[in-house]
Formats: C-alpha cells, structure tokens, sequence
C-alpha cells in the first residue's frame, strides 16, 4: 500500500515539473516575489497532506510488520528502517515482556507521577518528615531510614546494594534492573543507550530518486493545478517584453583569473616625475645574523641567565625578539611561534608607520675629536703636584700670592690667615681674625707690603711684616704719614679705624667697617685704590677705598642687580662689574657705562682679565667658563664646559698665555689662551692639564686658584684644608 | 600703518601636511576604507620636520600625510569602486532581509570588482622599481601560500598565492638566480638576483596553522596587502618569464608532459597535475624560442686593463658558482623537507628525487645506481647504497653560501653538525668573527685544504699537554686575569645605557689608575709630600722610581685626547657620545663573544680529556 501511495506522488510531482516546464521558468526574473509566493502556497500545500498521512502510515506499518511478518515483500524492511530507528528498537524489545497497558493513567511526561511537587531540589525536603504529596494532596512520608550501621551492615550484606540506588522522588531504594544496568554502561562508554542497535545500518531511500508508477497520494487533483496561472502569465509577458526590448541581457560568464601581461613594456622612456623622486622607500628588514641559526656556533647561544633576563624582561625592552637556540638536526626545529605575528606587524609599518628621510652621518667617533695642538707643544704649564701646604683646619677659601712670588697667603674658615714660603712649604705666620675670611688680596704694588683681607664685614690691611724689611718698614711709615683731613665729611656709613697695641704687634694696620657682609676685596693695578663688593648693600654694593686718603667712595648711585665680583681694568681706568647675568664695564673717569657684556650663564661666580685688557674670562656656578673677546662682540667667543660642576675661580697668567679654572668637582683645568697682537687672528683655546688634587668634600673641591706671577705655577685652595702648588 | 600681518599657517608645512582625520573627510570615506586606499596606492604618513608648525602650532601627537599625496589620492578611480560596493552591499542585505533570493544572486554576480594593474604601474614605473620592493611581497605571497582558507582569507588567495610562488621559484631554477640560502629558526631565508636587484625572502618551515599564535593577527590588513601583491608579482612573474623566453603561465616540457601523463591517473585530479608538477621543481620549463639562450651571450671586446680582467673573472666565477651542483643526483629522503632541498639542488643544475609516494615528479627510484648522493635527516638510514654519500640537509645549504662543495665527512648522518652561518653578515674591522668563519674564508682563498682545522685543534692540544705540566700555575693566573676584566666589563654594560657619562667617567678613572699603577713615581711623591706631618720636619730618604718610557708617552697621549674630546663643540658632543657608546658596545660585544667561544672550547677539550682518561 505504502509504495503505491509512493508511487502517485511521484507521479503528480512529475507532473507539476511539466506543468513548470509549460511556464516560462522564472529563474532569471529579478522581482518575481509574488508568482513565487503563490506558487510555493501550492506546492506546500500538496506536501503537507501526504506528509501527514505518511506519518499515520508509518505507525500503522510499523504495527503491521510486528503483528505479521512479511506480508510484503519489499517495502517491508524499507520501511522498519526509515521510521524513526530508537522507536523501533524499543518496540522490539518491549515485545518479550508482557506488555502494561499504556492507557491505564493519563501521564504527560513520566508514567508514573506519585509525588506531586515537580521538577525541584529535592534537598528542600531535607528538614521534613515527608518527601512531598500524592495526587490526593496527603503528604508522602519518607520511608523509614536506617542509621548509619544499617546502611553498612546492608552493604556488607546486600549483595544487590552496588545496583540499588534512590530514587530522589519517593525516598525509596530501587535496585536497577539488568536492562537498566545495561544502558548506563552503554552511556557511560559513549555508546548508544541500546545494545542492539546499529547506527551503521545501510541506508535505504524511502523517497527514491526512481520513479514510480504509482502516486504516493490519492488525491483527486484540484482543477487549479490544469488552468494555467493567470498572474504568471502576465509576468511572463513582461520577461519576454523586457527580453525583447533587450532590457535584460543574458548573463556573461565572470571571469575573475586574472590577466597578466608586460606592464613594463617601455619602461627605459620613463622620466621620473616629482612624486617618484619624494617617494621614502619603506627600509628593508634586518638580514639575520648567525644568532638567528637553527644551528648556531655555540658563543652565540645564551647562557641560563640571559635567558633568564631575556624572558623576565618586556617583549619590547628585548634586543632580540628571540632566543637562539641550537637544534641538532634540521628535522627537530619547530614552527616559529611569531611568524605571522611578525609579518603582520610589518604589514602595519609598511602603511602607519611615518617616514622620514633621515641623513646619517658617516662618520666615526675619532673623526668628530677636534684637531689641537699637542699639550706638549704648548709647554710651559703646570703639570705636577710640587708643595702642599697643610696647616688649615676647616676650608680653605681664598689665596693670593705677593707681586714678587715668594709668599702666599691663604685664608681659611677656620678664622686664621696663614702666610707660607711658596718655595719651602712653610708656614710662616699665623694671624687669628676672629671670623672667617672671605676673601684676600696681596696689594700688587711691590714698593709696599699689605695684605687686604675681609671678615665679615671688615676690610683687614694688614701689613706681615715679610721679606725686605725695608719693603715693610717704608709701608709702616707711609701708613703712619696719614693725616686726618679737617672737615671729614662721610655720607657713607664706613669706618677707618688704624690698628693699636696687640693688633698692631700682630701685623695689623687698618680696620675698615662697613654696614654690610663683605664678599670680596681687590686691588688696583696701583696698589692705591681697592674696590670691595658688599652684595646686600643695596646702592652701595661697590665702594672703592683709597689708602693713602683713608677715603672711600661710592661709585654708582643705584644698584643695577646683585653684584657678584668687581675687578679693575689692569691698564686703564675701567672698572667691570659682574652681575648674575651681565657683565658691565665702566669708565671711571667719564663715569659712564662702556660696555656690557653677556655672560650667557645663570649667575657668574668669578671673572679675570687678560693682562693684554681686551679679554675677559668668566666663570659660572653652572659650570661654564666664558671667554670675551672685548674687541669682537659682547657675547662670549667661546663657551667651554670643561668640569662637571660649579666652577668658583678663574684666573689667568700674567706672563705666559694659561688661565685656569677651580670647579666644585675637585679639578682645576688648565688652559692655554694664546692671544694674537693681530686683531684679524682669534685667540687659540686649548685645554692642556686637569690638575686632580684636592678632595670633595661637603660638595666643595677646589675653592681658589691664582697663577705665580713669573713662574708657570698654579696655586690651588679646597675644601680638603690643603693648598697645593703645581709646577 | 604696516604692511599686512601675514596670517599664520596658510603656507609652508601648515599647508603641505595634513592629518589623518582630515584627509579622510576630504575624501569623503570611512576609515578602513581610507586604510585599504593607502595599502594599496602605497601611501603612507610623513614625519613633518617641524611638527608643530604642521600641526598648526599644536604639539597633540597626531600622524600627518602629505597633502599632495591626499590629493593624488582622491583621483584614484578604485574610490568609487569602494563607494558602489558599500551601495552593493547595502541592497545584498536589504535582498537577504526580504528573502527575495533571486535578486540576492543576481547581484552577487554583478559584484563590483576593481583591478589594480594600474596601480602597480603607478606605483613601480620601471621594473627594476617592481624588483627593488619584492621583498615584502615574496614574504607575504609565501606565507599565504601555506595558509588554510578561513573567513578572512579567502580560499582563492592561497591558490593564487601558492600558484605565483611556484611560479616563481621555477624562475629561479630556470635563471639559476639563487645565491643564498639560509636556514633560521624562523623559517629559510633565501636571497636571489635578478638584473642586479637582490632580493631576500622568508619562508616558514611547512607546519600546520597556529591559529593561537596569531590571536592579535588582523588578517584583513594582510589580506589587502596580499591583494596587491598577488597583482605585483603576477605582473613580475610575466615579465621575469618572457625576459627569459619562457611561456608564460609555463608550461612544461614536452618529455615532462610525457612523463606527467603516465603519474596523472595515479595521485591526483588530471586539473591539478600540471600544477602538482610544476610543483614538484623536477620538471624544466619549456621556452617559446626553441634554441638555448646559452649560446648567444654578447661577447666582451678584450681591453688589456686590469679592470676588465677583473671583471672577467667574476664572471667566470659567478657561472661556475651558478653550476655548483652540475652532475649531482641527489635522492631526497622523506623526513626531509622536500621544497627546500629540491629548490637549492635544482637551482645550482643538480637533479633531485623523491620517493613516488610522496609527491608527484619524482625522476628516479632509490635504488638508481646513478644517485650520488642522499639527503637523510634521521640518525641511521634504514639500507644504505654504497656507491652514494649519505648526508643531511645542511650540507647543500652551506655548499650554496660558501659557493663551492664541501667536504661530506662532517656532515654524515648521525654526526655533530658544524655550525650553520649566516651568508648575511658582512664583517668589518673590529667585528666578531667566528673561527668556522675563518676556517671557510681559507679554504674558499684555497689556502689549505680542510684539514688545517683538525689539525690546529689537535696541534693545540698537544701543546696544551706538553705545557700542562711546565706551567699550569701561569695559565690559571692569566684565567684569573681575564676573569676580573670580563667582570669590570659586564658591570659596565649593565649600566651602560642609563648613565653613559658616568661610565664614561668610570672608564676614565680606571685607565687613569692602571696607568697610574704602572707609573707610581709621582703619586708616590705626592704621597710623601702630603704624609709629612706639620709639626715635624723632616726629610725621609726617598726612594727612586724609575718611570717607565713607553707607558709615560701613552698616558699623554691618553690626556692630550681626553682633552681635545672635552673641546668638541657642544652640537657634536651628542653624536659623538653615541658614537662612542656604539664602539664601545661594539667592541665588548665582540670580547663577549670571543670569551664565550673560548669557554666552551676549553670545555671541550676537559671533556676529551676525561673521554680519553676513561678510555685508558
């Protein structure tokens, strides 16, 4: 029956196909929703019925084949194959048992519902005497429940207690069937549940490719499906109208392979166009080098704590973004774990990375050193350390030698003036202050013998009493021949007072005082006049003091910023005046401001003057020394930066072309300065000696330096108490 | 009244860069678009010299284009491919959301679809242009070549990437361009030459796809990339194959088509033989001139000048190189990688096989009398032929980079390979050169023939036995030595880029110490004068040092430098730091190395000993 049911739909399927054979086909048609709507509504609805029924036919075929065996011949094992295979198997088991009857109870889900609450934890019936309800709403009491022994007791003894287990909804024990057992071991080896069943079976068509003769169906066919449709029709009319208006086109074949041909045909006619000659190569990738080989010598392979640097380390702090490693045979070097990563991140340089065309400079690091005269060429100047002079006891803060070069004085925070034989080393006086001294000058007229020393803010003239006696004696007496002038008229607040009893005996002549601390003391040329700088002291930061007058003036009448150090043209009557940033220079004769100059630093600590007068050095906290050609330009000639930290004295030589530096960092630098009577040749700067001598300590090192004033010597004072000599 | 105020950022680099953001508005596209435009014109962001006069007076880190490569741009016709795509696929999902399948198909077929010929030739006017960028496009292609097809690769990608590879590995075997070969960890790097262009390229070894290790890949970037590269390098393939007169797509040889057809029914379908063939590398490629190009070379007119001999002889070198493997049979094993090994062999003239069940084109059996040699990578080959060497793979890599045939004894199976070099390193003065290097340049000067190294090594040992005994305390001071200085040398470089000065400083004083240890006479003064306390005076006997000539001389020429260094001018002080630094890394780079190598060869040796010691 199945088969000839079969047979009929076949056939009315072949009909339709004629039927769309009869109908323009409406593949190529590009808005044909509605025809096909329609006609899918048809088709649909012819295939649904015998689906239907074919179901319907299945049970009832499956309940012939059990009931008869083979009464047809061949649909029959076609048919208990397709249809639903668990089902069938399951029928077939069932059969051995006598069989329960089904519809005994309404059951939806599970046959057989005794307790009443539903699909929920049953640990929420932990704390009750009952384990839920019966249909009748009566509570279900837990079925009584050994103690612990029992339960022990029974697995000892039950040999059936490995296969009972709970059943959760009554609380009762179920000892599992055979069958039972069998299916939870088939799960549990990810089996079919059933033994018997083969998931193997040879598939067989129900709906088979051949036709039948016979309908599936017996349907009467409706008369629609023999009137041709109308809206089709007009749909098909319209196709061929668009067809003929030639609308539509038959589709051309694609043809996505792609062609290739000479594109550089005439390529050696091409001129380079603007765009061609900006465009930035993108730079090729680093070859590797032999770290890179699957077979590396062995120097290039890590040791255990490069590699362990190398992986504790950022993936871009790396030098390399492998490790080499060496592998024995071609055959056991694995896939490279980056590959792709890397292309990819080459990708993205290729088109987001900026370019920029970079000059490199193909140079080494000798060929940058600047060409200099060898320091040997340029002798003299001081390169060994020759005397020490030790006697200080805290930081040694200012030194100054006598104009004829046999004595040196220093000064020192420990509040005494020490006076030395600069050829012996020894010390050959001592004088106590009672302050710190901040700054010394010998007086540079060598007809007379004073020291100038401040203390606080006290200039101390004292006279020591060394060398020529004679020398000594005549400066005594010009100092006695000083007569008070009768109508002594001081504006400013400063005070000569001449030395009496035990100062005197010590050596000292004249105490000048002054409102404010002093910083430093210098001489003229002459040996007359000297000119001290009070910082605070507003419009009064540079007074200049004459000895023989026992008069001071005040040069300027208004403060032009924090005066620094002063210094006296060694020729003419010029005056520089050292700020933080500026240097000026006056005229004192026409008091008027000749010049300033540009320190280009932060704050000058020390200046110095070329014996010639036209060039200046000056020295700042930011470790620069700055040399001015006076004649060329107030900005600096040259810039050096020789020590590394504050620099605190300059000075140059009086006969030979040296000056010198002393920096916080313990160094004084020695230079060769050469300057050329001619005016068109520039000076000639060469460093030629780093004197390391003097200790850092409190962040202090070499405090003062002053060169000998006929001799190619240095003297240098520091922080470490000493003051050496180097010849 | 001035003249008028110029107005600020109307001309110069305001105007001639523009960022990215505004480029895009300018085009009027959306961003991947914009990125997919730049991949494929091969346009890519500029760094302004001023940046900020190019970010109108902004320091906001941005990336800028130039203007006129914008401009160049928005006359490209690929942007309105781009725009009647976006329409496409807007109608395909509106298609898809009404069902209406049919309209769906027909507008797929009607894809908007764009070529990229003329870019290419915008992009590489001349070809020569074309073979200076192919190193990228090789990588890329080759890779591709072994991906699967995923969602954002698509499938005819790697067909046409593995076709135009193939194609132009055969190339190669057919021009004899190869000239490197180096095996990474990475993959094989290979380097050919073709119109005096050099190219270098990357291939990975053949594994299957990591998908995990390309996590934070974005494969559509590559994938335009690959794209344009496929166009490329079809374009190039044309040309390299017709500059050699070779078909183009090529064809094989007649009696390799013979011989295909008689494998064909065999291993795969009859469409993808000729593709498995040409595959294969076995098979010559048939010319569209019959005659052999050999022949009519241009021959040089004699000059009697040294420079033409030269060049003469290069040539004649470089042929020779190019028939390096001329007369060898070479049998690949399976476990060997088969490409690879059969490119290199076929390159420099030699014949390759394989077994016949591992791919197609396989020329000859094993058991052909004829082979010569055997390309094994497995510690004992199963039967062994005695009329053939026996050897790993390595061998024809390093006859390639040395450019003449090697010894085979140090590379039989089972045997500890020599180190594998990399042909890419360029040595110069003051650089590490390992002593394999040495050896190779010797006896590729022909200066001796091989033996030299065993025979050092063991003369070196002998040496070492006689002196063992004389004098082992000397050796172990000097170890000690040298122990010290590599230790000075490692703190130095641990801090060697965070305070440079200093070092610089540290490395100062310490050469002022050791000179100073070696000339103690003044110290040793200075010394005495500042010892002498205050209050007592007196004058110790001093003692008297003679200082040492030579080391006097070269501490002054250490100061005199020292000194012209502190004078460099404040605009090169900079460079001249990194330079030096460089050196410097250089050079303890270098002693690195070369402490290494001695290490291990003293290792070496203490374990033959104990070997030898055993044996007795």
């Amino acid at each position: 029956m199945a088969s000839k049911r079969k047979v009929g739909e076949a056939k009315l399927e072949k009909e339709e196909l004629d039927l769309f054979v009869d109908a323009p086909p409406d593949d190529d048609d590009d808005d044909d929703g509605d025809t096909s709507d329609s006609e899918e509504s048809v088709y649909s609805g012819l295939e649904e019925e015998p689906s239907s029924s074919e179901e319907e036919e299945e049970n009832s075929s499956d309940n012939e084949d059990h009931g008869t065996d083979d009464t047809t011949d061949t649909p029959g094992p076609t048919t208990d194959n397709t249809a639903g295979s668990a089902g069938t198997s399951s029928t077939e088991r069932l059969d051995n048992r006598p069989q329960p009857d089904e519809y005994e109870f309404d059951s939806s889900d599970e046959e057989d519902i005794r307790n009443t609450v539903g699909n929920i934890p049953m640990e929420w019936y932990n704390d009750y005497p009952h384990i839920g309800y019966n249909l009748d709403g009566k509570k279900i009491m837990k079925p009584a429940k050994g103690d612990e022994l029992d339960e022990f007791l029974n697995k000892m003894d039950n040999p059936d207690y490995w296969r009972t287990v709970k059943d959760k909804t009554t609380g009762e024990d179920v000892k599992l069937t055979d069958e039972e057992l069998d299916i939870i071991q088939q799960i549990q080896r990810g089996k079919y549940p059933d033994k018997a069943y083969n998931p193997y079976e040879p598939y067989i068509d129900f709906f088979t490719h051949e036709k039948m003769i016979h309908p599936v169906n017996n349907h009467p066919r409706s008369k629609r499906s023999f009137i041709p449709s109308l809206v089709e029709k007009e749909k098909v009319s319209k196709l061929v109208h668009a067809i003929k208006m030639g609308w539509i086109k038959p589709r051309k074949a694609r043809d996505d392979e792609p062609k290739y041909y000479d594109i550089w045909e005439n390529d050696n006619q091409y001129t380079p166009d603007k765009r061609y000659q900006t465009h930035i190569p993108a730079p090729k990738l680093k070859l590797p080098g032999h770290e890179e080989s699957y077979n590396p010598p062995p120097e290039y392979l890590p040791s255990e704590e490069e590699i362990l640097a190398w992986t504790q380390a950022d993936p871009e702090d790396r030098r390399q973004a492998f490790l080499s490693k060496k592998y024995d045979a071609l055959r056991k070097v694995p896939a490279y774990a980056g590959f792709v990563k890397e292309r990819f991140e080459r990708c993205l340089d290729l088109y987001l990375c900026p370019r920029q065309r970079k000059m490199r400079a193909n140079v080494t690091a000798e060929d940058l050193i600047p060409k200099l005269p060898k320091p040997r060429d340029l002798q003299p100047f001081p390169t060994t350390l020759s005397v020490v002079y030790e006697g200080h006891t805290d930081v040694v803060r200012c030194i100054s030698v006598e104009p004829t070069g046999q004595w040196l004085v220093s000064g020192s925070d420990d509040e005494t003036l020490r006076f030395w034989e600069v050829a012996t080393g020894r010390c050959r006086k001592v004088l106590q202050l009672g302050g710190r001294v901040r700054s010394v000058a010998w007086c540079p007229n060598s007809a007379v013998c004073l020291v100038a020393a401040v203390v606080d803010s006290t200039v101390i003239i004292i006279n020591p009493s060394l060398g020529d006696k004679l020398v000594y004696h005549s400066t005594d007496n010009l100092l006695n021949t000083y007569e008070a002038p009768e109508s002594q008229e001081t504006k400013l607040p400063v005070e000569w007072a001449a030395a009496e009893g035990k100062e005197h005996d010590m050596g000292i002549r004249l105490r000048i005082s002054h409102p404010k601390t002093i910083r430093q003391v210098t001489w003229h040329g002459k040996g007359d006049y000297f000119a001290i700088v009070m910082p605070d002291g507003g419009r009064m930061s540079v007074l200049i003091h004459q000895l023989t007058k026992r008069r001071s003036q005040n040069p300027f009448r208004k403060s032009k910023g924090l005066v620094q150090c002063v210094l006296f043209h060694p020729i003419r009557p010029f005056l520089f005046v050292a700020t933080q940033r500026y240097v000026r220079v006056y005229n004192l004769l026409k008091q008027e401001l000749t010049k300033k100059l540009m320190a280009n630093c932060k704050w000058v600590s020390s200046m110095a003057v070329h014996p010639g007068g036209d060039n200046l050095i000056i020295g700042s906290y930011d470790s620069r020394l700055s040399w001015f050609d006076m004649d060329l330009s107030t900005k600096p000639y040259q810039t050096l930066r020789h020590q590394k930290r504050a620099l605190r004295q300059v000075c140059y030589h009086k006969k030979y072309p040296l000056f010198a530096s002393a920096s916080d960092d313990g160094t004084v630098v020695i230079c060769h300065g050469m300057v050329y009577s001619d005016l068109l040749q520039n000076p000639l700067l060469v460093p030629v000696k780093i004197l390391r001598g003097h200790k850092v300590t409190q962040n202090l090192g070499a405090m003062d330096c002053e060169f000998h004033p006929t001799q190619p010597w240095i003297f240098s004072c520091g922080a470490d108490t000493t003051v050496r000599l180097y010849t | 009244m001035g003249r008028l105020m110029q107005k600020k950022y109307e001309s110069g680099a305001a105007t001639a860069y523009i960022t990215r953001n505004r480029a895009i508005n300018y085009l009027q596209i959306s961003l991947p678009d914009f990125r997919r435009l730049c991949i494929l014109k091969g346009v890519y962001p500029r760094e302004p010299k001023n940046k900020k006069k190019a970010n109108k007076g902004s320091t906001a880190p941005r990336t800028f284009y130039l203007m006129k490569d914008i401009q160049y741009l928005s006359h490209e016709p690929i942007i309105n491919k781009f725009r009647e795509f976006k329409v496409f696929v807007r109608k395909l999902k509106k298609a898809f959301a009404k069902a209406e399948h049919g309209r769906a198909q027909t507008l797929q077929e009607n894809k908007p679809v764009y070529k990229l010929d003329h870019i290419i030739k915008e992009r590489y006017p001349t070809f020569v242009d074309a073979l200076r960028d192919l190193d990228d496009c090789l990588c890329l292609v080759f890779l591709f070549a072994t991906f699967p097809q995923t969602k954002n690769i698509p499938g005819d990608f790697v067909q046409r990437c593995r076709h135009l590879s193939v194609e132009f590995m055969n190339f190669i075997v057919a021009a004899r361009a190869l000239r490197k070969v180096f095996l990474s960890i990475k993959g094989i790097y290979y380097q050919v030459e073709m119109q005096g262009q050099v190219v270098t390229w990357l291939v990975p070894y053949s594994f299957g796809f990591n998908a995990k290790a390309c996590a934070d890949v974005d494969f559509r970037v590559m994938a335009h990339f690959v794209e344009f590269y496929i166009t490329m390098l079809g374009f190039v393939n044309f040309k390299l194959y017709t500059s050699l007169g070779l078909h183009y797509p090529p064809k094989l040889t007649f009696e390799a088509k013979l011989k295909d057809d008689d494998e064909k029914n065999a291993y795969c379908l009859e469409s993808e033989a000729t593709g498995e063939r040409l595959a294969a590398l076995s098979a010559s490629l048939a010319s569209v001139v019959t005659q052999s190009t050999e022949e009519d070379e241009v021959e040089l007119d004699e000059f009697e000048d040294s420079r033409t001999q030269e060049a003469k002889q290069e040539e004649e070198k470089e042929k020779a190189f190019q028939k390096l493997f001329n007369g060898l049979k070479v049998f690949v094993s399976r476990e060997v990688p088969r490409e690879p090994v059969v490119f290199a062999v076929r390159s420099f003239g030699g014949e390759a096989s394989w077994d016949r069940s591992v791919a197609m084109g396989a020329a000859f059996d094993e058991s052909d009398e004829t082979i010569t040699h055997q390309i094994v990578d497995r510690p004992k080959p199963d039967r062994q032929y005695l009329s053939r060497y026996y050897i790993q793979p390595q061998w024809l890599f390093d006859c390639v980079n040395a450019k003449m045939l090697l010894p085979v004894e140090d590379y039989f199976p089972g045997v500890v390979l020599p180190p594998h070099l990399s042909p890419f390193v360029e040595y110069k003065e003051g650089d590490y050169v390992p002593p394999e290097k040495e050896a190779l340049s010797r006896r590729q000067q022909g200066l001796d023939t091989g033996d030299a190294v065993a025979k050092e090594a063991e003369d070196s040992e002998e040496e070492d036995e006689n002196e063992e005994e004389e004098g082992q305390e000397e050796e172990d001071e000097e170890i000690d030595d040298e122990d010290q200085e590599e230790e000075e040398v490692e703190d130095e470089d641990d801090d060697d880029e965070d305070d440079d000065e200093e070092e610089d400083e540290d490395e100062e004083e310490e050469e002022v110490q050791k000179v100073e240890k070696k000339t103690p006479l003044k110290r040793k003064q200075d010394d005495d004068v500042s010892d002498t306390p205050p209050s007592s005076i007196k004058v110790k006997e001093g003692k008297l040092d003679y200082e040492d000539a030579s080391s006097k001389a070269n501490r002054e020429e250490w100061e005199a430098r020292k000194l012209a260094i502190m004078m460099i001018p404040k605009k090169r002080k900079r460079l001249f730091e990194k330079l030096s630094k460089r050196e410097r890394r250089k050079k303890h780079e270098a002693k690195k190395l070369t402490a290494k190598r001695e290490e291990f060869e003293k290792s070496q040796k203490t374990m033959k000993k104990k070997q030898r010691l055993s044996n007795n």
